[in-house]
């Protein structure tokens, strides 16, 4: 038997006992396949984490200070225009702000004044308007807080707190 | 009532089966623990924590090892009882 006309025999068995080894061993293969897209997603990361440094966050106005009532909110944008935000008033001196993308799905977050948190819509992942944290539902990472600083009358976005040390 | 023959006594073809599904099981136990091991890793990235990824991608890399080692066998036992 020639090389080329083995190399087809163990590829395609032409016995029918042989049909359960190459079965087998076909979905061996397929398995250390899926075990090697496996290791590439993790590399991926790896890269990822290689590549990306600590951003430098830019400083921008939100809102003024008397432009929101008490439970009221304002959406805006930080950093970047593809990132919404969402600044909530809970106190007479109290304001947080959050990324609107919910950290399960990324559908958008909204103010609930009622019980006072953050909710999302599409699977009911309910946040802390105080600090971010999840309450209930399926996310399970905080929402990252936009840190703000108070400028006279303003209000201004110096960075984002992933939060890692609350999960 | 018939009873299981000992393993000397079967014949190779069917040892051979047996040994290629021990290790096909054995593949599939180590590719769930992959498949934990990346989505762990991908929560934990995106959350911030980044002092993980490097022993999780090697320690993928070693499950990833460990399966071709498996397919090997797999592919040694298969020529050995199909010669």
């Amino acid at each position: 038997m020639n090389e080329k006309d083995q190399l087809w025999r163990e590829e395609v068995s032409i016995f029918a006992a042989d049909e359960r080894y190459v079965n087998r061993r076909q979905f061996a293969k397929f398995l250390v396949l899926t075990s090697a897209g496996m290791f590439v997603g993790n590399l991926w990361i790896l890269v990822r984490s290689w590549l990306t440094g600590q951003p430098a966050w830019p400083v921008q106005p939100v809102a003024k200070l008397n432009e929101i009532p008490v439970g009221g909110v304002k959406l805006f944008r930080y950093p970047g225009p593809q990132d919404p935000c969402i600044l909530v008033r809970h106190g007479e001196t109290e304001f947080a702000a959050y990324s609107q993308k919910c950290t399960h799905l990324s559908c958008a977050v909204y103010y609930a004044p009622g019980p006072g948190r953050l909710e999302c819509p599409c699977h009911e992942g309910f946040f802390s308007v105080r600090d971010g944290r999840v309450l209930q539902g399926p996310p399970q990472r905080p929402l990252p807080r936009i840190v703000l600083e108070r400028r006279g009358d303003q209000l201004v976005a110096t960075g984002v707190d992933l939060q890692t040390e609350a999960t | 009532m018939n009873q299981p023959q000992p393993q000397s006594e079967r014949p190779p073809q069917r040892r051979g089966l047996t040994a290629i599904d021990g290790a096909l099981a054995l593949i599939a136990i180590l590719l769930i623990v992959q498949m934990w091991l990346l989505t762990a890793t991908l929560e934990g990235f995106l959350a911030g924590h980044r002092e993980g990824v490097l022993p999780a991608a090697l320690l993928s890399g070693v499950l990833l090892l460990a399966c071709l080692g498996l397919y090997l066998f797999v592919r040694g036992v298969d020529r050995e009882v199909r010669k």
